[in-house]
């Protein structure tokens, strides 16, 4: 323990660290890229975009100083404090908060904004990682079912009602924690059942969908009885179930997007599934950075060279489709490379936590891996126009001083645990 | 670990699927952007002046004028002394408002177009005095002139590149013109040279912010070249003066070449009213005439019946089939039956009774029943008729009829010269050669161009061979023709059968149908023709006026023109047909005509009277049928 002390750096696995390195700076590099003319290439000139990210990464080593001072046995038993404080703060953001393109999601200190959503999440992680840790708690019993939907869905509450759909998203990152830690793959298979059914009466509408749904059932149905007479006599009461739901549930959805949904949430619908061409309005900004993708070809047009980049062609290029300047200027090696980094990272961690001892920093290690995994795969999927547009941002490489120190925390948190195990014993 | 699979698995699969978009959207779709498609760079062209176009005896048909348009940025104008500026342009005050409001109404920070085409003199005095009013300026265009008021069809026009094509096109951008007919249109490549560009960097506004990478990319102008028709102005407009008030086509070669000498359609227009100021009303009423149609050039676009000329062509494949010689005689008795039934008889006018006509007499004098019979002796030389009918229809198709000719001008007919396979499917096999008998002089279901007929007409003159009809003789700078044009093509017809045919034409002048058109001292070979053609008038058949036809080359032995001409509802060949040919001929032989009381009366010969008179017959059926 008192080697521990004496040196915060002890036991920290540098490889986490080198990726987080590599990924910051070669973000700020793309965001520099895209905020900075060129009449203006002064890299400490902090009234630019590229020139406070800059401030924001200075920042994040005391905050990373900070986290690695505290001892990992801190974050287990102030996991539900922290928890409450994230809360207190969402809320308190609906109240004090800035309305921001028509959502209340910031604190405004001063000229500098504050989004509690990107700090939740860490937070949330750990509270979960507290709760399942617990020697009683068994994830088979409904009453721990509930209790652990709660912690994970009350902060995603309040990010709804800012609303920020984006983040909101997230929270279903949640599931594979749950997943690995026995929860059945049905809650999964369902919610991607859902998914599926869901783009299918949207882009064939309901008839369609529903009735071939129902034929599959009957077709599942005769074969159960073909292969057992008693098949039918046994299952009634589910196979009836699941016809009433899933024509319940396909009506559902059509109703849904036709009625609940609003106009520009369809929109982002139907311009990713192809029922609409709108390169103009809504579509812009799909339009846009997929072209400004493709415009890299193989090894990209270089650093500074991208003239879509250059030519402010991509609204949002620096914060959420950061992603297209580095397919432009870097071209498909480059590009190519950031996902292969994100997947070392990812493989990392999920490697790191399956051999913690602790299952706090297990169950937490395991978070950071799907939250991660859920904001890269969302956000490229996006840029690269391979999902509708969700407003979230691409881990260490989009804009921003909360998101990054959110990330920040996240990951070093986690980095923090991963030190300790040595020490467990 | 392997409750984490989950996760990994699709972080995995997640990643493929992200890569391989990548490859997508970079390798494959990446070659798709180019410079001039891509939203960063704007493109300044350079047009170059487009090529000129002679005829081939090097007089000026085609050349560029410069016009000055008064533009307009509504955006910039500042506050003037309109009453100034109105007489300044010679409009009213009126009129400036009005076109002030369009210019507006378009776009209020882009040029458009104030006031069109200013006259010359305008634009010098202008040009001092525009710089004082801001937000006007002159921009000058090339525009295209025609110095000779003839040969409209041949010449064709420029025009605005249309949406779909400048989409189409990876040269065109809209706005841009581009040659929308005849020889425009062919050699529009050649005429319009290459345009230059520079390209500019942009950004997301619109703004240029510098030349794109220093200029690497940019490119020089380069001008267009001149054409060198096979044209002859002269006879070209000779040929347009004596069709004057009639309707038709007539196609002139030279058989030893293939060069066009002159294409004349009737009626045609004046090239100059689709250029300038007034082009858009003068192109509704060219365009929208469906009566005169002049627009339509006859001499490639009129498919009809060859008539009469067409009977050289199957006394010749008798020849060749071995079916007739020289010596064979028909009895000709007013007329050939081919049938029991009454109506099954073809009437003659060569009026030779009780002894045989042989084939120089059945050419000259027009004998229906002579080719009567030997239509029916080649198809009948098979063992069926559609096999009999192929044989023939593939001599007649050597000779360049029944398919597009390949010249180099962008509008044609295929015509039809019918095999086997047509009245097979036509009577469900149940015919013979009595069926189809008509083709044998030239009726029935053959039909051909003018300048098909005319490209026959070579074919018998060269004895034998002939070379695709073309309108360019030399395009500058290149330094030979297409070898399409100088490979020669032979007929099915074996040479040493065309004497007798070209003696026969001969005599068609000297003894003949067409001896009343004969020149002193040129010795001409000639084939009239007289065309039957009916309307359907209130379900019943109606015969018109007969279109008459004369197909002709000359000199005899070294011939150095072939005429095929058309005037619709001209009657027989003799009367106009051939007295115009035989002007045109001399008149291209001699450089002048003789003979002017011929010359006055064709030139003041109008057919207006019997066309409008048509025009009533067929105008009563779509009157009845609508009351019906």
């Amino acid at each position: 323990m008192r080697q521990e002390r004496n040196n915060i750096f002890a036991g920290i696995d540098w490889l986490l660290v080198l990726l987080y390195i590599i990924l910051v700076g070669f973000g700020w590099m793309n965001i520099y890229a895209s905020s900075s003319t060129e009449e203006s290439r002064e890299i400490f000139d902090f009234s630019t975009k590229y020139g406070k990210q800059l401030i924001f990464i200075g920042l994040s080593i005391p905050v990373i100083i900070f986290i690695l001072f505290f001892n990992s046995k801190f974050y287990e038993q102030f996991a539900s404090v922290l928890y409450i404080i994230s809360l207190v703060l969402l809320a308190g953001v609906l109240v004090f908060g800035k309305k921001i393109n028509g959502a209340t999601s910031w604190y405004n200190f001063g000229g500098i904004g504050l989004q509690p959503s990107e700090f939740a999440k860490a937070f949330t992680a750990l509270a979960l990682a507290k709760l399942m840790s617990d020697r009683q708690y068994n994830l088979k019993l409904l009453k721990n079912q509930a209790k652990t939907f709660i912690v994970i869905f009350l902060p995603a509450f309040f990010i709804a009602l800012q609303p920020d759909m984006g983040s909101v998203l997230i929270y279903f990152a949640f599931f594979f924690v749950l997943n690995r830690e026995g929860l059945t793959l049905s809650y999964i298979l369902f919610g991607a059942t859902t998914i599926i059914l869901f783009i299918l009466t949207i882009s064939f509408g309901s008839k369609w969908v529903l009735s071939s749904c129902l034929f599959i059932i009957t077709l599942a149905t005769l074969y159960g009885i073909y292969k057992d007479k008693r098949f039918f006599r046994f299952n009634a009461l589910k196979i009836l179930s699941s016809y009433v739901f899933t024509t319940l549930f396909i009506l559902g959805i059509s109703y849904t997007y036709n009625n609940v949904l609003e106009q520009h949430q369809k929109d982002r619908f139907d311009i990713l599934l192809g029922k609409v061409e709108d390169n103009k309005g809504i579509g812009y900004n799909s339009f846009q950075s997929e072209k400004t993708i493709s415009s890299g070809g193989l090894s990209g047009k270089g650093f500074l060279q991208g003239d879509r980049t250059q030519g402010n062609f991509v609204p949002e290029q620096h914060t959420d489709y950061i992603y297209s300047t580095v397919g432009e200027e870097w071209g498909f090696i480059g590009s190519t490379l950031v996902i292969i980094l994100f997947m070392i990272l990812l493989y990392r961690i999920i490697y790191l936590s399956e051999i913690q001892t602790n299952k706090f920093a297990r169950i937490y290690g395991y978070s950071v891996a799907s939250i991660f995994f859920f904001h890269v795969a969302v956000n490229i999927g996006m840029v690269i126009g391979l999902f509708p547009t969700v407003g979230i941002p691409l881990p260490f490489f989009s804009y921003g001083g909360s998101s990054l120190w959110g990330f920040t925390l996240l990951l070093f948190i986690f980095i923090r645990l991963d030190a300790h195990k040595k020490y467990d014993w | 670990m392997k409750r984490s699979f989950l996760l990994i698995f699709l972080i995995t699969l997640i990643g493929v699927i992200y890569i391989s978009r990548l490859f997508h959207l970079q390798i494959m779709k990446g070659s798709e952007n180019s410079l001039t498609h891509s939203a960063t760079i704007k493109v300044e062209y350079d047009y170059p002046e487009r090529g000129y176009i002679y005829d081939r005896n090097g007089k000026l048909l085609v050349a560029n004028q410069l016009s000055y348009d008064v533009m307009i940025v509504p955006k910039e104008v500042e506050p003037l002394d309109t009453l100034e500026f109105c007489s300044l342009l010679k409009i009213d005050k009126e009129d400036f408002k009005k076109r002030f409001t369009k210019a507006e109404n378009y776009a209020r920070w882009l040029p458009s177009v104030f006031l069109k085409q200013l006259a010359k003199e305008d634009y010098a005095y202008l040009q001092e005095k525009l710089p004082k009013y801001k937000g006007f300026y002159i921009q000058k265009r090339i525009i295209r002139n025609y110095p000779v008021k003839s040969a409209a069809n041949v010449l064709g026009y420029i025009s605005e590149v249309s949406e779909y094509k400048a989409k189409q096109s990876d040269y065109y951008e809209q706005g841009e013109l581009i040659g929308a007919w005849g020889v425009e249109k062919q050699y529009e490549k050649e005429l319009r040279g290459v345009k230059g560009k520079r390209y500019y960097k942009r950004n997301n506004l619109n703004e240029i912010t510098g030349s794109f990478k220093d200029g690497i990319y940019d490119t020089l102008a380069v001008p267009g070249k001149d054409l060198i028709l096979t044209i002859d102005s002269e006879l070209q407009q000779y040929g347009e003066l004596l069709m004057s008030g009639k309707r038709g086509g007539i196609v002139a070669l030279e058989p030893q070449t293939g060069e066009i000498l002159a294409l004349v359609t009737a009626p045609s227009y004046d090239p100059n009213l689709l250029v300038g100021r007034n082009r858009s009303p003068n192109s509704v009423k060219l365009f929208n005439d469906t009566i005169g149609m002049p627009t339509f050039d006859r001499g490639l676009q009129a498919s009809y019946a060859p008539g009469s000329p067409f009977k050289i062509l199957t006394g010749l494949i008798g020849l060749q089939e071995g079916v007739i010689d020289e010596n064979s005689g028909f009895f000709c008795n007013h007329g050939y039956r081919y049938g029991r039934r009454p109506n099954e008889f073809m009437g003659c006018h060569c009026r030779i009774v009780g002894r045989p006509v042989r084939l120089k007499t059945a050419i000259a004098k027009s004998c229906n029943t002579y080719f009567a019979n030997t239509y029916r002796k080649i198809v009948d030389k098979y063992e069926n008729a559609t096999i009999g009918t192929d044989a023939w229809s593939e001599h007649a198709k050597s000779f360049g009829l029944g398919n597009y000719l390949g010249y180099d001008l962008p509008s044609g007919q295929k015509g039809r010269i019918p095999d086997g396979k047509f009245y097979d499917r036509g009577y469900n096999f149940r015919w013979g050669a009595t069926t189809t008998i008509s083709n044998s002089i030239g009726q029935g279901e053959v039909e051909t161009t003018p300048i098909q007929l005319a490209n026959m007409t070579a074919a018998i003159a060269n004895k034998g061979y002939y070379y695709t009809p073309h309108i360019v003789k030399k395009i500058a700078g290149n330094t030979s023709l297409d070898s399409a044009y100088t490979t020669r093509r032979k007929t099915t017809v074996a040479p040493q059968h065309f004497p007798i045919a070209i003696e026969a034409m001969h005599e068609s002048f000297t003894k003949g149908t067409a001896r009343r058109s004969r020149v002193e001292g040129i010795e001409m070979c000639g084939k009239t023709g007289t065309v039957e053609n009916f309307i359907r008038v209130n379900r019943k058949k109606v015969q018109l006026v007969d279109h008459s036809i004369f197909v002709a080359f000359a000199p005899k032995d070294n011939p150095k023109i072939a005429i095929a001409i058309f005037v619709e509802n001209g009657g027989y060949g003799s009367t106009i047909a051939a007295p115009i040919t035989s002007l045109l001929i001399e008149k291209y032989l001699n450089g002048e005509v003789t003979r002017k009381h011929v010359e006055d009366r064709m030139i003041n010969l109008s057919l207006q009277e019997r066309y409008d008179n048509q025009l009533l017959i067929q105008n009563t059926d779509t009157i009845a049928t609508r009351t019906k």
